[in-house]
């Protein structure tokens, strides 16, 4: 995405100004330490881990055992039945997710026009509880039992077909497919949809649910699970001990919208701002190059016009795997010198999430401006030797949060970083008022 | 081959597509179009494969209008076969 795209927002005085903001007015979230924000929020200032021995199956046999289930999700009172036979486990977290983050933001989507809102999610995973069962059906009592629901259910586009078709959202709609990098990806796309003008307000976010049988044995092959049977020990991205990360489940949305159609509609709170964005991809492995999320995290940066001396903290994407660690500390300490920034990880509070991961991330940079205070990295306690960073342990860090980084890789060679901003209205706004 | 009665019909659409969300299916329903009811080409596409899997009758999903007029299908279906 580019800062000179779209057409220039006409100003309350008639004045041509710079291209439309895309500001965030509400979040919805569903995570293994909390469902719905404010738990959510709770949890992860105290330290709570979402993260245990997998209980919706019997996973003791399994080389990984340990997850960030989401147990408490009363899907039955949530959505209507009509919606159970049709959806896997992944989308009933977003639809739910998605009628908070409207209700959050108080946004009536019938009060835009037709074609105003949009929905761009991250999908990586797809339905695989739903999968499992109808190809348990396919090979247990024949094709005939297969549900016709399998047809779309499983897709990585289903969150955003059934988000558009709930609410009636029927501007442009997308998936990103980029493994973990995708929220923020498909956030920088809504941001860009905004500034062009072909979208007034999107949700974007991420969710993901793999922790089936299918779903974790497909995950066992990239090796980068960790063994661990002791749900505190199994991800400590950035330790001495590192041995690869727990997986999780459950996600976020975000009600993103033009700042002159939120505050047109007086919504009723601005979380903050998408500032800037940029993606690379890793060269092919073995050539000798050196990674790319440096390019990444240099180009958000520069995107949002913001040094690296103002980013206030770093949300990493904290594999947990001890050379990819050395990476992104290496990487931070390019851009921001060693142990210049704060950095986080509150992800080794639920396990990583897939495409629900950098969204969650989003979701938590933006509590972090709203309430000033940094939280925690569960779990790490013997920094790894290697390039210095000021790694947030222990305790929640209060302190002002004006500008924040999230960075996200996706397995396979994906990075990308964003930048959120505290919200100041824009000085051409603030005569904004309804006219007579 | 047997037929069907409309409270057994109800059964399987709850079964296979979930309670309607916008119709008491216990109800006055017979003569209510499935769109009415909020059931779509989908719901029936299952609809059709569970009255197959059940009674043996094949019902293609675009015959199938309301619950009433699936019921006399089926039913005239299997006293066809029956004769």
């Amino acid at each position: 995405m580019t800062v000179t795209a779209g057409p220039a927002v006409e100003g309350a005085d008639g004045r041509r100004t710079g291209p439309a903001r895309a500001v965030v007015t509400g979040v919805g979230v569903v995570a293994p330490n909390g469902i719905g924000t404010a738990e959510f929020w709770a949890a992860t200032l105290a330290a709570r881990s979402g993260i245990g021995l997998l209980q919706r199956f019997d996973a003791s046999a399994y080389p990984v055992c340990v997850g960030g289930e989401v147990l408490d999700f009363d899907d039955a009172a949530l959505l209507s039945q009509r919606l159970l036979p049709q959806t896997d486990r992944m989308t009933r977290y977003a639809l739910a997710a998605a009628d908070w983050a409207l209700a959050d933001a108080g946004l009536d989507p019938a009060g835009l026009g037709e074609y105003d809102l949009g929905v761009l999610t991250a999908g990586a995973c797809g339905g695989f509880e739903f999968g499992q069962r109808e190809l348990q059906k396919l090979w247990g009592t024949g094709p005939e039992r297969v549900s016709s629901y399998q047809s779309f259910a499983w897709f990585y586009a289903v969150n955003t077909g059934q988000i558009s078709i709930r609410h009636g959202l029927r501007g442009h709609t997308s998936v990103f497919v980029s493994e973990q990098a995708g929220a923020l990806d498909a956030a920088a796309d809504t941001a860009r949809l905004l500034r062009t003008g072909t979208l007034r307000a999107a949700l974007t976010g991420g969710f993901d649910a793999p922790l089936c049988p299918w779903g974790l044995v497909v995950q066992l092959p990239g090796g980068l699970l960790s063994t661990s049977r002791d749900p505190e020990r199994a991800y400590l991205p950035f330790d001495a001990d590192a041995a690869g990360y727990a997986a999780g489940e459950g996600g976020a949305l975000l009600v993103v919208e033009r700042e002159d159609t939120a505050l047109r509609r007086n919504a009723a709170g601005i979380y903050g701002r998408i500032a800037g964005h940029a993606s690379t991809f890793d060269p092919r492995p073995g050539s000798g190059r050196p990674p790319a999320l440096a390019g990444a995290i240099r180009g958000a940066l520069r995107e949002a016009r913001t040094d690296p001396a103002d980013i206030d903290v770093v949300f990493a994407d904290a594999l947990g795997v001890p050379d990819r660690d050395r990476e992104e500390a290496a990487a931070l300490a390019e851009v921001f010198g060693p142990a210049a920034v704060p950095v986080t990880a509150p992800k080794t509070l639920t396990g990583r999430l897939y495409a629900g991961g950098a969204a969650l991330d989003m979701a938590t940079a933006l509590l972090s401006m709203r309430d000033s205070v940094i939280p925690p990295t569960a779990g790490t306690r013997a920094p790894a030797p290697g390039p210095g960073i000021d790694l947030v342990l222990g305790e929640p860090r209060e302190t002002p949060v004006r500008n924040a980084l999230v960075v996200a890789r996706g397995a396979g060679g994906f990075n990308s970083a964003i930048v959120l901003s505290r919200y100041v209205r824009s000085p051409h706004h603030r005569a904004v008022t309804r006219p007579a | 081959m047997s037929g069907i009665t409309l409270s057994q019909l109800v059964s399987l659409i709850r079964d296979c597509a979930g309670e309607s969300d916008v119709a008491d299916l216990d109800g006055d329903i017979a003569d209510m179009g499935f769109d009415e009811l909020g059931y779509d080409s989908l719901a029936l596409l299952e609809l059709s494969a569970r009255i197959k899997q059940t009674l043996g009758i094949e019902v293609p999903e675009g015959d199938m209008r309301t619950p009433g007029g699936t019921v006399r299908l089926i039913n005239d279906l299997a006293s066809g076969k029956d004769a």
